[in-house]
């Protein structure tokens, strides 16, 4: 009785003494990442083209291809990261947490994730919107016919809202079906539970693409609502933001400058061209502004290079999704992609 | 430590009695760790929420009374998107009872006559009884979900689906039914059944009473039975048949009218009741073989027949075994059921969860799940615990 009360009050003491050390440290998270040695990444838990597995069981994908070069210029070595996977529901309290130090999980970017839960987007990396799929033996060529549909939705996204306004405004109903993951949605859809399923339009040229027969579902026209999907951080931690916006920035102006993952250590050297110099660090001192390593940007290009090159290695023409640029390409090139002078 | 340097100051001899002496010492060992945990806990708490205030993440239950925006399939109330999230779990709670009790019913039927059965002198359907229990038993009841679940999809499709005699039709997206119109004069019936089960109760309770004074035997099933059936039927006919019903028509992609139980609802119905009432098979058998032999010996020596013997002898005094671990199963039935996040069933932890999502409010929803379920089971237990007193051996 004796001993184990002891051991009891000293176990108590020890834990005590434990949780009162670590409870305090709340720096900032340049420095966290810096002295761990890795960065934490909030990846999907598995979407075709944005994050999945490849053939060796790495993590790969358009949204990882985003944490990569943030390990690149924070860390120097794109390896270095910790990829946390996280559904719908459980990524904002795990960034909230400090579980990750950046959610890079196709989020859409809305005003109250922002405001209300003390967030802060990095920018937009992908413009998309919600659109339909449905069996084209359907013979519904418009959502607007979809009146007494069951509909499949994956839970706890902005596309369930979405969807009830979509109805709501055109005065038709619907049997939602809520589904958990994406994937889950996928079989309940397969196994004709729904006659449609919703979510972003990239997400449906994911999904499509790993049906047995893709040319059995078609892709409404209506894109029901605007999702600008990109990666966040939370909020008051002004420098990682910054870090993070930059490094965003960085992709896209590397792709307007001609800056590619094969020629950016030969720029890197000095151009003719001020612009590509203050990026990559041989005139100016941005990097110093932002408190990173000289080559930071060198490191995050080198990473998966710019943003046309990480677009067309993951849901390009050449890949199953086949996802033309559309709004996702550079504003000389018709799209919106306008990211800000490095100056 | 602050009183034993208190106590060195005025008497140190008091200090040394304290440690030396055994129940001294117990005691003041015990308030020290008593201390220690009181001081934890309050440190854990203070922490947690100075954590969370910094993180911006309590901010109360306002939220409660902000707009949904997004729809729920299955709703027992009035529910649209334009509703408020404390609508929504309230929603979300009802189906959650309502997945309890169809299944707490469901269960105690399957695993009455199942446990009856398990002890059949027929030898084949003991066995078979047998291995049905120990297979539903030892498999994950998340799995048997999903596997219901699983079946009841695979139904056919709507466009082929199962007609049963042209009001109810089965397919994969659950029964679609004929739903009852209420006409005027149909609440005349209605209050004609309530009138008939009062009758009813005072029926047996007078055939009770007779028989214990004069050993008559009146049959008060059979009486009870007419008048429940009997009397609203009579009223129905004589009001002109005040009941329409609202068949389901096909539309192009479902069915509409008539109303829908979801292959949801249905799986996590089959799924938990099937696995509760294995539980309850067994806490029943053991029940019945605790009633010694000598009392059914007796009972026959009596001359009450066989069902007679069952129902009068073994079962009341099984039930005093039967009803205690019976409660923590319901207990665990209405646990389980949370499990209905898995195929989409839309109870208080799914709605709670796209809640906590759409309003980022994380404890808050934590919060009301933890205290909704610990209602619920409180609730449950106390109503058992009160049944279990009131059949227990009264002793005189």
């Amino acid at each position: 009785m004796n001993i184990k009360a002891i051991t009891g009050m000293a176990a108590v003491a020890g834990v005590l003494a434990i949780t009162g050390v670590t409870v305090p440290a709340q720096a900032a998270t340049l420095d966290d990442v810096k002295a761990a040695g890795e960065l934490k990444c909030g990846i999907n838990t598995g979407l075709p083209g944005f994050a999945f597995t490849d053939d060796k069981g790495n993590w790969t994908g358009f949204d990882v291809a985003f944490c990569r070069a943030l390990a690149g210029a924070v860390l120097g070595d794109p390896d270095k990261v910790k990829w946390v996977n996280l559904t719908g529901k459980n990524r904002f309290p795990a960034l909230a947490s400090g579980e990750i130090d950046v959610l890079s999980r196709n989020t859409t970017w809305t005003f109250s994730r922002d405001v209300d839960l003390g967030f802060t987007f990095l920018g937009v990396n992908y413009y998309d919107g919600q659109g339909f799929i449905g069996r084209v033996a359907l013979g519904v060529k418009s959502a607007k016919e979809l009146d007494g549909a069951s509909v499949c939705i994956q839970t706890g996204t902005t596309t369930e809202l979405n969807l009830a306004d979509f109805f709501r405004t055109n005065n038709i109903s619907y049997e939602p079906v809520p589904i958990e993951t994406n994937e889950e949605a996928r079989k309940a859809y397969e196994a004709e539970r729904c006659d449609v399923y919703t979510t972003d339009a990239s997400g449906l040229a994911a999904t499509r693409s790993t049906f047995p027969d893709p040319s059995a579902h078609m892709v409404f026209p209506e894109i029901i609502s605007k999702e600008p999907l990109g990666p966040l951080v939370r909020q008051g931690d002004d420098q990682w933001a910054d870090i993070g916006r930059w490094v965003l920035n960085a992709l896209v102006n590397a792709e307007e400058l001609g800056v590619t993952q094969a020629n950016v250590e030969e720029l890197a050297k000095g151009t003719d061209n001020p612009e590509i110099n203050r990026m990559l660090g041989s005139e100016g001192s941005l990097a110093e502004m932002l408190g990173l390593d000289k080559a930071w940007a060198v490191n995050a290009i080198k990473a998966e290079g710019n943003y046309a090159e990480i677009f067309e290695r993951y849901l390009g023409k050449d890949t199953p999704l086949a996802i033309s640029r559309g709004l996702n390409a550079l504003w000389k090139d018709g799209g919106i992609l306008y990211a800000p002078p490095m100056r | 430590m602050a009183n034993q340097t208190a106590h060195d100051t005025k008497d140190s001899f008091d200090v040394r009695r304290l440690m030396t002496d055994e129940r001294s010492r117990a005691v003041v060992l015990q308030l020290l760790v008593l201390l220690g945990v009181a001081l934890f806990i309050a440190f854990i708490v203070s922490n947690t929420i100075a954590n969370l205030q910094n993180a911006g993440l309590a901010s109360g239950f306002g939220f409660l009374n902000d707009t949904a925006f997004f729809d729920i399939n299955q709703r027992l109330i009035e529910y649209t998107s334009q509703s408020t999230f404390g609508r929504a779990l309230i929603v979300g709670l009802l189906n959650t009872i309502l997945i309890s009790a169809l299944g707490i019913i469901a269960a105690t039927l399957i695993g009455f006559i199942g446990g009856v059965l398990r002890l059949s002198d027929n030898w084949i359907v003991s066995r078979m009884v047998t291995a049905w229990v120990e297979f539903t038993r030892n498999v994950p009841v998340l799995l048997q979900i999903i596997f219901w679940w699983a079946i009841l999809t695979s139904l056919p499709k709507v466009r082929d689906s199962i007609s049963l005699g042209d009001v109810s039709f089965l397919n994969n997206r659950g029964l679609r039914t004929a739903a009852p119109i209420l006409e005027p004069g149909m609440e005349w019936v209605i209050g004609a059944f309530i009138v008939a089960i009062i009758a009813a109760i005072a029926v047996s309770h007078w055939a009770r009473k007779r028989q214990e004074a004069t050993g008559q035997i009146f049959p008060s099933g059979w009486a009870s039975l007419g008048l429940i059936v009997g009397l609203p039927l009579i009223v129905y006919f004589i009001l002109g048949q005040p009941l329409d019903w609202d068949v389901p028509k096909r539309t192009r992609f479902n069915f509409s009218g008539g109303f829908n139980v979801t292959p949801e609802l249905i799986a996590l119905w089959f799924a938990l009741s099937t696995y509760t009432g294995a539980f309850i098979s067994e806490i029943v058998r053991s029940g019945i073989s605790s009633v010694s032999r000598g009392q059914s010996e007796a009972a026959f020596a009596l001359g009450l027949r066989k069902n007679q013997t069952m129902r009068l002898v073994i079962i009341p005094q099984a039930l005093r075994v039967i009803i205690p671990p019976l409660t923590s199963q319901y207990l665990n039935l209405t646990k389980n059921s949370s499990l209905a996040i898995a195929i989409g069933y839309q109870d208080l932890v799914s709605i709670g969860g796209t809640i906590l999502n759409q309003s980022g409010q994380a404890l808050e929803v934590v919060g009301i799940w933890m205290a909704v379920y610990l209602t619920l089971s409180l609730a449950t237990s106390a109503y058992m615990n009160w049944y279990n007193k009131r059949i227990a051996l009264v002793e005189r």
